[in-house]
């Protein structure tokens, strides 16, 4: 019997029943189900990753040229500022915590629902409006200073334009603080009886990682904008030259939230990384232990790195050697997770379905990103690349070859959960190679433009770096088109898609022991836990596997079951006599 | 062990021979170089190292067909977990202490330490009181723009205050208190350099400076942030209204090379470029002389069209004979000096 039967079994009776199918009309509603949550923020925000992959079409079409050709220059700034605020504001935050976070968070832990359902689907219906308020700026004059928006500049060119982009600025970041509250307080108290914060699944700590963060960080970018608001409509000074005020001061309080806000990108797709390798390798995750404390480590250190933004900035030398150290040692904990995930592969038998590919892809151009983000964190050498088409290329490695790739490779692990029926898996290596093609050519030749001596945020440029801009231009159009075999094959999936069944994926996590998609209230019964949550091919405690310098006896040389890094069953129900 | 060895071997290759960076022009590059190929060669390394792992695993550990069985239950193991703690800590401390070193030998730890930096901002652009740059700010009616214009003829007279903050990259500590450093002083605006040089009055919107001596550049801001990048010099500094910050460099390589505005500064922030010149010390010296006798031609004319601390019929007398209007007519038309508009 594998550890999933022995898992399912003891599960049956939380997936007794058959359900009613949920009414598409409850996903246009107030609906108060974390899981109809989770899929309206998921399609939503997909929505506005089009109108932002459309922006960003918009911006390379322009830069096909060295000359302004395309739009005006006024334009070009806006379809660059709006691109980056709807990525991030509107896509990656609200997919990767509100989406997926609010669909597993309740599952992975055996709970009914969120701790508070109203605060959760108020914090997703600030989504729309705010999206859409966003977009209508591009009627009175579109927000133009870029999405960081620093002073003078954002007060002086076009006032309704960057008023809208604060508002809703705000809105989505209320948003983010009311989820963040949420998931905190549901992941601490509504864990199933027996289940540790140690038997967690990684995505739960991370969810924590990440919601401690917004919390922390967003109220400070309120704040910023509230006082930049203030600048921009009353004439108040407070980052305003002319009247005594100090623009770095905004810097300061913008980064304070706009690095960390990095993290809540990513930490919650590293997370839903670590769910996916083990159940596609059929192993158990290396390291359970740690890569759920470096998620922590990452989010502390992720609070004292901001000012490596500013490095060309107004920033004292001591300051800048103290957040390039700062900055160098989150390599650390990051590099803990990429070398867990590289050893969670080696030696499973990979299943190279498109979840999986997306995962190795994600982990593969993540490590891009991540060792350009060691270089950018060098002063001298940011010193130069600072603003260039390096960095650029760097955050695009880190949030399209991390998170969207790290998103996409969640859409097709967790789609029969959510609707019952599979992908189809043609359609997704398609939509993998396209993605992962096309997104190498958009972005790898970038860091070169950067070096070589391309700023960012211009519509025109000199004309020695035209072959390389037309490739990057080619990359994006290539990556606009990758996604139509993904939307084709979620909608015809989603309508006509072969039955998926509980646990099509033999998995041994809680989300798989209900019904898909699950029933309101998720379980008729609690769950329970009868074998850890990565425990693919048990073994008992004395199983010798092939590590180096392992000894299965003592626990902290151990590589197999008995290892002290590992996610442990619920002792009093385990079904494994070690485990009791 | 030999994939070990090649491994490294190429990632020292790649590392010295990447061919990614432009043409090293200062003193302070190579050091950038440096740097650069160092952490070049460790990405290569770990790039290459991350990839063969998921591209060996992709092929070798791929699941044959029905085969339902599940794999090894590797748990994790706390020798590999220190051992791939420590080394990136070990790395990146090593990085940072290089980095550190390289800032040092650039001069940015201690910016402000150099024989004639302090009250440089007096002396700075006011050269050419009220000059001609305040008729390029855009007129608007917004209350900043307005006090920038004041701000943009002369920082040390306008009312904001200039905090002369130690921001930026000084003099390398090899080169303090040496007194041959050429000062300029930078102003950026929309969308154009202003280059003072305050020793000799020149102001030019090319930076001309001579090869092999040390140039400092006190810079600052008219309107909004800027940013002053030469990539061959592999220096940049944001220029911020109100404040001045500096950066230090010694021109190595005669040519002429890109100034860039490197921070988003409005509609036209692709085209505020410009260009350094590098010249030899005669050549530099040669063109200090024709600037100096094209400004202070060019002088007299600014003066003539700026309106600072003149009445109406000061300003309008130069004009007064090509227009064909006598000084009493204007009085008698505008009886209260001061109202008068041309354009009405």
């Amino acid at each position: 019997m594998t550890q999933a039967q022995l898992q399912e079994d003891a599960n049956l009776l939380a997936s007794d029943s058959e359900h009613h199918k949920p009414n598409w009309r409850e996903y246009f509603g107030f609906s108060t189900d974390h899981k109809v949550i989770g899929i309206q923020y998921l399609v939503t925000t997909f929505l506005f990753y089009l109108v932002g992959g459309a922006l960003a079409a918009a911006v390379r079409t322009e830069l096909a040229t060295p000359e302004v050709d395309f739009v005006s220059r006024e334009l070009y700034n806006s379809l660059f500022t709006v691109h980056a605020t709807v990525m991030i504001f509107l896509w990656i935050v609200p997919a990767t915590t509100g989406g997926f976070g609010n669909f597993l968070v309740p599952l992975m832990i055996g709970a009914r629902d969120m701790a508070f359902p109203r605060l959760n689907a108020i914090a997703f219906w600030l989504i729309p409006p705010g999206g859409l308020l966003l977009l209508s700026s591009f009627l009175v004059g579109a927000p133009a200073s870029g999405w960081t928006s620093y002073p003078p500049l954002s007060l002086v060119s076009g006032k309704p334009g960057e008023f809208i982009w604060i508002l809703s600025v705000l809105l989505l970041g209320t948003s983010s603080i009311l989820a963040a509250v949420n998931f905190l307080v549901t992941i601490v108290k509504m864990r199933v009886a027996g289940m540790g914060f140690n038997d967690m699944p990684l995505f739960c700590w991370a969810m924590m990682a990440t919601s401690a963060l917004a919390l922390i960080a967003t109220p400070v970018l309120a704040g910023a904008l509230i006082l930049l608001s203030f600048d921009l409509i009353a004439g108040t000074a407070f980052f305003n030259p002319t009247g005594g005020g100090d623009p770095i001061v905004y810097q300061h309080l913008f980064w304070f939230y706009s690095h960390p806000a990095v993290y809540i990108m990513i930490l919650p797709v590293f997370g839903m990384i670590s769910e996916i390798l083990p159940v596609h390798a059929r192993k158990p995750i290396f390291g359970y232990k740690a890569i759920a404390y470096s998620s922590l480590a990452i989010s502390f250190l992720g609070l004292i790195v901001w000012a490596h933004h500013m490095f060309t900035s107004g920033t004292p030398p001591w300051l800048r050697m103290f957040f390039m150290f700062t900055t160098m040692v989150i390599a650390v904990p990051t590099g803990i997770k990429v070398f867990s995930w590289l050893a969670t592969l080696w030696g499973g038998k990979l299943n190279l379905n498109s979840a999986l590919l997306f995962a190795m892809g994600f982990v593969s151009m993540f490590v891009v990103g991540g060792i350009s983000g060691v270089m950018v964190a060098a002063v001298p050498f940011d010193i130069h690349v600072h603003d260039t088409y390096f960095v650029v290329a760097h955050l695009h490695y880190v949030l399209f070859g991390g998170s969207v790739f790290g998103i996409y490779a969640g859409f097709y692990h967790w789609f029969p959960k959510m609707t019952g029926r599979m992908m189809n898996e043609t359609l997704g290596k398609i939509h993998f190679a396209l993605t992962f093609i096309g997104f190498n050519l958009a972005f790898m030749p970038m860091h070169k433009l950067g070096l070589e001596g391309m700023n960012r945020r211009v519509a025109e440029y000199d004309p020695k770096f035209a072959t390389l801009n037309l490739i990057c231009t080619i990359g994006t159009y290539i990556l606009a088109v990758s996604t139509f075999p993904f939307i084709y094959n979620a909608i015809s999936s989603w309508l006509s898609g072969p039955k998926a069944g509980n646990n099509p994926w033999r998995a041994l996590t809680l989300e798989w022991m209900t019904t898909s998609p699950p029933p309101v209230e998720n379980f008729d019964q609690d769950p329970i836990l009868v074998v850890g949550p990565y425990d693919y091919g048990m073994g008992d405690r004395a199983t010798n596997v092939d590590v180096p310098f392992s000894d299965p006896r003592e626990p902290v040389l151990a590589a197999g079951p008995n290892s002290a890094l590992r996610a442990d069953p619920d002792p009093s129900v385990a079904a494994h006599p070690d485990d009791r | 062990m030999l994939i070990g060895i090649v491994l490294t071997l190429v990632s020292i290759w790649y590392g010295q021979n990447h061919g990614l960076m432009p043409v090293a022009a200062s003193k302070e590059a190579p050091l950038v170089d440096g740097l650069f190929n160092t952490m070049m060669t460790i990405s290569t390394g770990l790039f290459i190292l991350v990839q063969g792992v998921l591209i060996i695993s992709a092929i070798k550990f791929r699941r044959r067909r029905g085969d339902e069985a599940d794999a090894e239950p590797v748990h994790g193991n706390i020798p590999l977990e220190i051992l791939w703690t420590a080394i990136p800590a070990i790395l990146v401390l090593g990085i940072s202490i290089y980095s550190f070193d390289v800032y040092n030998e650039m001069g940015g730890i201690d910016p402000m330490n150099h024989s004639m930096a302090h009250g440089k901002s007096e002396k700075s652009v006011a050269h050419m009181p009220g000059a001609a740059i305040a008729a390029t700010l855009p007129a608007a009616s917004e209350p900043l723009s307005t006090g920038m214009t004041a701000s943009a003829s002369d920082p040390s007279a306008s009312s904001q205050p200039i905090a002369s903050s130690n921001i930026g990259i000084g003099s390398t500590p090899e080169q303090q208190n040496s007194p041959t450093e050429l000062t300029v002083n930078v102003a950026g605006l929309q969308y154009a350099w202003i280059f003072t040089y305050p020793d000799t009055g020149v102001v030019s919107g090319e930076l001309h400076v001579p090869l092999g001596r040390e140039v400092l550049l006190n810079i600052t801001a008219n309107d909004v942030l800027h940013a002053f990048w030469v990539p061959e010099f592999r220096l940049k500094q944001d220029a911020i209204p109100g404040r001045q910050s500096e950066l230090s460099f010694t021109p190595s390589k005669e040519g002429e090379y890109p100034v860039i505005c490197a921070e988003l500064c409005g509609a036209y922030h692709g085209a505020m470029r410009t260009k350094v010149v590098v010249h030899s010390a005669s050549d530099y010296d040669a063109w200090i002389t024709s600037q100096q006798v094209a400004s202070a031609e060019g002088l007299q004319q600014a003066i003539a069209t700026s309106a600072v601390d003149q009445s109406v019929d000061q300003f309008l007398s130069p004009f007064v004979q090509s227009i064909g209007v006598q000084p009493d007519q204007l009085t008698q038309l505008h009886p209260a000096a001061g109202h008068y508009h041309p354009a009405s």
